[in-house]
């Protein structure tokens, strides 16, 4: 390039520098907003926890000890009912629906607000609060993308701002598309401060542009779906971790146990075991079909890259081995004897992969994909 | 009723038959084996084939990769490797002797992997089998209590029962299930893609092995640096270096050549990333096969250019002054660029050039020059060792001097790096220090003594390439998006049954009962029931109830809350 081009393209980039700057501050203005936000919709999820607590429903001891049984077997089973049609309703006959055999019939917790109206009012403004710091986060998102002109991912900062918007989206599309979620949302926002905390303390990056080696459109749809894998992965985590603890709880009740009172108060709410053991499962068996994807357009795009698809990198060894776990997990799915809480296990340790994936291996180990930090990592590697 | 669930029967006993053949998983057995050999060799391998070793080795195959992941592995960078071994010398050894410094090609995790594929394979053919009867066959009959089923329904109707049976097999073919009258009951399943595309998954798994083993063994890979202006011919002897697996012969090298015409870099001029790469091409004339015509590409650093199964990669790149090297006569002894190593991320380079023959000295006597050569493309006051910014800003060349032997015909190879001293002797000022000028464009340094004279004409670039063939990298692409599209209809797709038995009740009066049931639960199975319920029912109202209290309360002797004792 001749130096009369160097200079003029210079100039361009300057008076394009003060836009962006302009941009990025307004970026960072709309993440600590978010988070804001979130801190309000956070306290108000805790009250919809609080006040649900004044409620005693104990539909699951009702179902599962002893003295609650006698009232259950006398009344009509615990059944969801879908009626035939809209016209001659009455007449129509009802689906009884039943738990497969092996499994308990233990009815859902009403929900984090224990059927307490004050309680749904708070879960309700909580939800409220979501949808608005969502909004902003997204726009705080946005506007880092278009302050760096390229997609908000090029570094650690930018993915966990992209990450937790994508959780918080991934839960209010299935609130919008009516599946039972609320519970979750104590949960979501909680470790949605924790990840935007992390960012915009430890990982926080001034805006920058990405080195030639990641300029690829393969970028964008390995690092997308990863991002959206990661979202979904982690609510199932989630719900998987509650499996665990509402297992436990049907367990000792089943048994004749009595748990202690917070644990009750606090587990009643939350569904079933068995459906939190099928959420879980519906989350993680959908979205692995993307995260394979995910990996083969990350194996395309090496091929680009670096001229091979695949070298053993530790990040592509360790999405592997996060492939390879929600692999045995859904064949523990599949196996006599592996079903309940020992894959549950598998699912958490499969998550524990991908989180290792992230921090650990951004972090702790070098490699081709050392976008961590934002120095010339992946050109270096590629020979440059 | 305080059972748990581990003593509750499996929804196979309960159903008998109906339940089975849902799907094709192999059944578990634990039995010890017979005796004898044969006994012995079948146990094993019904082991082998079992779902719950499947389970094991895939659990031993993620452990397995982890240790690769973290320490240096020879395949990725050797010279960390080598590093880890001089700090850890014993700890070095026994990773030596277990191969944990090529985990990916060590004996246990190949042992792992094939005893995974060998179980897999072990696993597909007979689940195929099994798959093509249960195509033959048709769905089983509905076992006698349909109200054991995860979703049940039944009303009464005025309908007589061959003709409710008749329009539910109409509805259950139109809806594309596999339907059959069997007795006094319509059994029909569907989805059977599920299977299909999970046997389609499993298998694609085994030709993306096959494909990434195919690969590993014919690959190849070599580099080369080329100058702006310059050529090269796909052959052996062409690289600067070559590798490739073990089966790879020459004969397997694509026929191509290309011409570097142009070398491009742009950097980031301002901010905190000033000096970052933005872009980097290179354009450059190709031809396939010997007397293939010319054509022109872009080579840019993630578009390689693909000639047949070789993908060429822009991996590098650098400066190349052009130098004259004149004799005291002012003969032109020399002429070239001499490409320069980077030093550093703004391209501070340095190399050297080697007058190897046709140069004489001011007595007439042959002899060898050397030059040591330090390159910056943006010189700075201040700043006389590094270059400020990657581009060429202000190109200053530092050359030192030599003559004497330059040692390359003694045997030993060299490095076209560097400069070998130990016969040369440096040139020598007017302060009788070794002789140093820098250098810009258009500028000459003459040599003391009449002995010639070194011209800096200008300042070309060049670009490293890297020439891959990694074969069969497309069958390890077709079986990646098999096994997607597999997965998604396997995880996706939902198997089920529905009866429906219609019977004259000891009124007189038909019972219609209707079940579903999945491969795994699922809500679209009552959603589904209660679809056909509903246009059935239309097709045989209800009737009136013999007593009030069993409309929508279904006899909890029938339906119990609880599972019933065994
Ligand atoms: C390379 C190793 C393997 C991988 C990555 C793998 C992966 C998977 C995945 C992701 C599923 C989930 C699909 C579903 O739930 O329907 C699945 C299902 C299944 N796999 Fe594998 N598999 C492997 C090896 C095997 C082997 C060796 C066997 C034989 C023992 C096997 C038998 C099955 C069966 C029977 C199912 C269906 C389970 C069902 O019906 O739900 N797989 N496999």
């Amino acid at each position: 390039m001749t130096l009369a081009a160097v200079t003029e393209l210079a100039g361009a980039t300057n008076l394009a520098a003060a836009t962006n700057e302009h941009l990025a501050n307004l970026s960072n203005t709309l993440i600590y907003s978010a988070m804001a936000v979130y801190t309000l919709a956070f306290f108000a999820y805790i009250t919809e926890w609080i006040f649900g607590s004044r409620s005693k429903i104990g539909r699951t001891a009702a179902a599962l000890t002893a003295e609650g049984k006698g009232k259950a077997s006398g009344k009509a089973p615990a059944v969801t009912v879908k009626k035939g049609g809209s016209t001659a309703v009455l007449e129509r006959p009802k689906v009884v629906v039943r738990a497969a055999a092996g499994q308990r019939d233990v009815p859902d917790g009403p929900g984090a607000h224990g059927g307490d109206e004050q309680g749904d009012l708070y879960g309700r403004i909580a939800v409220s609060l979501t949808v608005l710091a969502f909004l902003i986060e997204l726009g705080g998102v946005i506007a880092r993308a278009a302050s760096v002109e390229r997609a908000p991912w090029g570094n650690m900062y930018e993915f966990n701002i992209t990450f937790s918007t994508v959780a918080v989206g991934v839960y209010l599309t299935l609130l919008a598309l009516k599946k039972n979620v609320r519970w979750l949302g104590l949960f979501l926002i909680t470790t949605v401060l924790l990840d935007l905390g992390i960012a915009v303390t430890a990982l926080y990056t001034a805006s920058d542009q990405l080195v030639p080696a990641l300029h690829s459109y393969w970028l964008y749809i390995h690092v997308s779906t990863a991002i959206l894998c990661g979202a979904v992965f982690y609510v199932g985590a989630v719900s998987t971790i509650l499996y665990l603890f509402k297992d436990s709880y049907e367990n000792k009740l089943a048994n004749g146990g009595k748990p202690g009172s917070f644990a009750t108060s606090f587990l009643e709410r939350l569904p079933a075991s068995s459906s939190l053991d099928k959420f879980s499962y519906r989350v993680n068996a959908a979205v692995f079909p993307l995260w394979t994807f995910t990996i083969i357009a990350g194996a395309i795009w090496a091929g680009d890259a670096w001229g091979r698809y695949w070298g053993w990198d530790p990040k592509e060894t360790w999405s592997f081995i996060t492939w390879v776990a929600y692999a045995c997990y859904l064949h523990a799915r599949a196996t006599a004897g592996w079903k309940g809480r020992k894959a549950a296990y598998l699912a958490l340790l499969a998550f524990g992969c991908w989180l290792f994936n992230y921090y650990g291996v951004n972090i702790l180990v070098s490699g081709k994909h050392s976008y961590a930090d934002v120095s010339l990592g992946v050109l270096q590697a590629a020979g440059f | 009723m305080s059972k748990t669930t581990t003593n509750a029967p499996t929804a196979e006993e309960e159903l008998g038959a109906a339940g089975s053949q849902l799907s094709t998983a192999p059944e578990e057995s634990l039995s010890m084996p017979a005796l004898g050999v044969i006994g012995w060799a079948r146990w094993f391998w019904r082991q082998l084939t079992s779902m719950r070793v499947a389970l094991l080795l895939l659990l031993l195959l993620s452990l397995g990769a982890i240790p690769g992941s973290l320490i240096p592995q020879t395949g990725t960078d050797e010279t960390k490797v080598a590093d880890f071994r001089k700090a850890n010398p014993t700890l070095g050894d026994v990773y030596d002797k277990l191969g944990l410094f090529h985990v990916y090609s060590s004996v246990w995790f190949s042992a792992i992997y094939i005893l995974l594929f060998v179980s897999l394979i072990g696993c597909i053919v007979p689940r195929t089998w099994q798959f093509v009867g249960q195509l033959r066959g048709r769905p089983p009959g509905a076992p006698k209590r349909l109200t054991r089923l995860p979703a049940y329904t039944t009303w009464r109707t005025e309908a007589e029962p061959e003709q409710v049976r008749e329009a539910a097999l109409a509805l259950l073919k139109k809806r594309h299930f596999r339907a059959h009258l069997t007795g006094d009951n319509v059994a029909a399943e569907k989805g059977y893609l599920r299977e299909v595309g999970n046997l389609a998954f499993h298998l694609a798994l085994i030709v993306m092995l096959i494909a990434f083993a195919w690969g590993q063994l014919f690959k190849m890979e070599g580099n080369k640096l080329i100058v702006e202006g310059d050529g090269f011919s796909n052959t052996m002897t062409q690289y600067d270096d070559f590798k490739s697996g073990t089966l790879f012969t020459q004969d397997d090298l694509d026929p191509f050549s290309f011409t570097l015409n142009d070398f491009q870099g742009t950097y980031e001029k301002t901010g905190p990333n000033r000096g970052t790469p933005r872009t980097y091409q290179a354009k450059v004339t190709y031809a396939v096969g010997a007397y293939g015509k010319d054509k022109k590409t872009v080579i840019k650093v993630n578009k390689p250019m693909a000639i047949g199964d070789s993908k060429v990669y822009l991996t590098a790149h650098g400066y190349a002054p052009l130098l004259t090297v004149r004799d005291g006569k002012g003969n032109v002894v020399y002429r070239d660029a001499v490409p320069l190593l980077p030093l550093d991320n703004n391209v501070t380079s340095s190399g050297v050039v080697k007058v190897m023959d046709g140069y004489r000295n001011a007595q007439g006597k042959r002899e060898q020059l050397g030059f040591e050569a330090f390159f910056l493309p943006t010189y700075t006051k201040g700043s006389e060792t590094a270059s400020t910014f990657p581009a060429l800003g202000n190109p200053v060349l530092t050359l030192l001097s030599y003559h004497g032997d330059l040692g390359v015909d003694s045997g030993i190879p060299q490095s076209v790096y560097q400069l070998d001293k130990s016969h040369m002797k440096g040139f020598k000022d007017a302060e009788g220090k070794q002789q140093r000028q820098n250098l810009k464009p258009g500028q000459t340094m003459k040599l003391p003594g009449g002995a010639g004279s070194i011209t800096y004409e200008s300042t070309a670039e060049w670009a490293n390439f890297q020439v891959t063939r990694q074969p069969a990298s497309g069958w390890a692409l077709t079986g990646a998006v098999a096994a997607i599209f597999g997965l998604a209809a396997s995880l996706f797709i939902q198997r089920r049954r529905v009866w429906v038995r219609a019977v004259k009740g000891a009124d007189g009066v038909t019972v219609v009962e209707m079940a579903g049931l999945g491969r795994s639960e699922s809500a679209k199975v009552p959603e589904e029931l209660g679809d056909l319920a509903g246009i059935l029912y239309d097709q045989a109202p209800g009737a009136p109830e013999p007593d009030e209290d069993s409309t929508d309360t279904p006899d909890p002797e029938v339906v119990p809350a609880e599972r019933p004792e065994k």
